[in-house]
């Protein structure tokens, strides 16, 4: 299904500013499409990850109202595929750090039940909070 | 042979199956894992943004503690660091490689951490378990099983991060073969399948677990289409994930056809003759011992 989305004028500090916080060259990307196609978590995403590095590259903040960059597990499978060596689960990262840098928590820890607490390991908790929390 | 050994939070809570499996098994073959003293959490997830050195204070005062023990005698000349559980090694090891290739890093977080005797110099190896036992020889390995795995068929879950990034992977990206090798050094059979390295859901276990349902769903049908028997981890949270999340389908779906996980370590020990205790099978989830009785292991 064909998508329409209404660009804005680019905004070259908000291309920089992920730029500098990923450590990535995100005018590198060629659009091939290759990290939308191997990542496995793309049908849980609103856009797919090779349309977040467009967005960013085309200078749209708008692309912060995405919830592709929480979905995102950094699970690298794109990363070591990107025919331009480009790393993605940075730029989601970086994108991430934009929101949690203001203080705005991504998950609320009083949803997780005792039950849930109890049974969960460690890791995953410390992993979520590393990603969702500010 | 003597090695220091970082634990992580995991294997001392959830996960203990994990971490006494690998201490008896490698006991039986010759290796003595020394842990830390005074280890603190790595943090679990690599930092992946270019400014936040602070998160990498966390590995490099672990790797501190082997320097010190190395001083203390506890090890000689000992400059790797052991991890068993998966997350650990990739922070590790991406934290490590940071201090290496950036020297200006380095000095900061050594002038951050001014209450530290010493500072890191940028010497120790990160290594996981499965690295050391194909450094030592599978086929050396293959020569100390007293109990051979015959017939089962053991499906190989390396997940992410024993693989990505290239930079800290144990092997090939897209075509590994460590677990494989080291399936056949138990003499149990290896399955070819399509989700060995694809994410299980991770951390979203804890917000989101219906997308965890999803991907472990679509893991274990693709290992029972190719006849696996069991699943093999060295990951604290896949291992989460795929058996007490797939409990939790089965529960919600009764005609689901579960398949026991164990951890690469647990059938390491009973292939080398240790008891089902001594590996901890009572911590699996899904019944682990009806499979290992089918095949006359337990
Ligand atoms: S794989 Fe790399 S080059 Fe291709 S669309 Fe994705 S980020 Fe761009
Ligand atoms: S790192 Fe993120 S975007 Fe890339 S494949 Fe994994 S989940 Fe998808």
């Amino acid at each position: 299904m064909a998508q329409i989305i209404k660009l804005k004028d680019k905004d070259t500090d908000f291309l920089e500013k992920i730029m500098e916080l990923s450590g990535e060259q995100i005018t590198l990307c060629e659009q091939c499409g290759t990290c939308s196609a191997g990542c496995p978590f793309v049908s849980e995403m609103d856009i797919n990850p090779s349309q977040i590095m467009r967005l960013v590259m085309l200078g749209q903040e708008s692309v912060m109202d995405s919830k592709t960059m929480w979905i995102c597990a950094s699970c690298f499978t794109c990363t070591v595929r990107c025919p331009r060596k480009l790393d993605l689960s940075k730029v989601s990262e970086a994108l991430r750090q934009v929101t949690l840098r203001g203080a705005i928590d991504e998950i609320d820890i009083k949803e997780i039940s005792d039950e849930e607490a109890l049974k969960l390991p460690t890791i995953a908790v410390v992993g979520s909070f590393r990603k969702f929390t500010g | 042979m003597k090695i220091p050994y970082f634990p992580g939070c995991t294997l001392k809570t959830t996960a203990q199956n994990f971490e006494m499996s690998a201490i008896e098994s490698a006991k039986k073959i010759g290796i003595e894992f020394i842990e830390l003293p005074r280890w603190n959490c790595c943090g679990v997830v690599a930092s992946l943004t270019s400014d936040d050195l602070m998160r990498h204070l966390a590995p490099v005062r672990n790797f501190i503690r082997v320097q010190e023990m190395n001083k203390q005698g506890l090890v000689k000349n000992e400059n790797r660091l052991l991890t068993l559980c998966s997350m650990c090694y990739n922070t590790l090891s991406l934290s490590n490689l940071r201090m290496k290739n950036e020297a200006d890093d380095l000095q900061k977080i050594n002038d951050f951490m001014h209450r530290e005797e010493e500072n890191y110099d940028g010497n120790i190896e990160v290594v996981h378990f499965l690295s050391i036992l194909e450094e030592m020889g599978f086929d050396k390995l293959a020569q100390k099983i007293t109990k051979p795995l015959k017939d089962l068929k053991v499906a190989s879950y390396y997940g992410c991060m024993l693989l990505r990034p290239k930079e800290v992977g144990i092997d090939d990206a897209e075509a590994p073969a460590i677990l494989e090798n080291f399936v056949k050094s138990l003499k149990a059979e290896t399955v070819d399948w399509d989700a060995g390295s694809r994410c299980c859901g991770s951390y979203h276990t804890v917000n989101n677990v219906d997308i965890v349902y999803n991907l472990v769903k679509g893991i274990i049908l693709d290992a029972r289409k190719n006849g696996a028997e069991a699943i093999i981890t060295s990951c604290p949270l896949c291992a989460f994930n795929l058996d007490v999340r797939q409990s939790e389908i089965k529960k919600d779906n009764p005609d689901f056809q579960t398949i026991p996980i164990f951890y690469f370590t647990q059938l390491m020990g009973i292939a080398l003759g240790l008891d089902k205790k001594a590996v901890g099978l009572e911590f699996n989830k899904i019944d682990t011992e009806d499979i290992l009785k089918k095949k006359k292991l337990i």
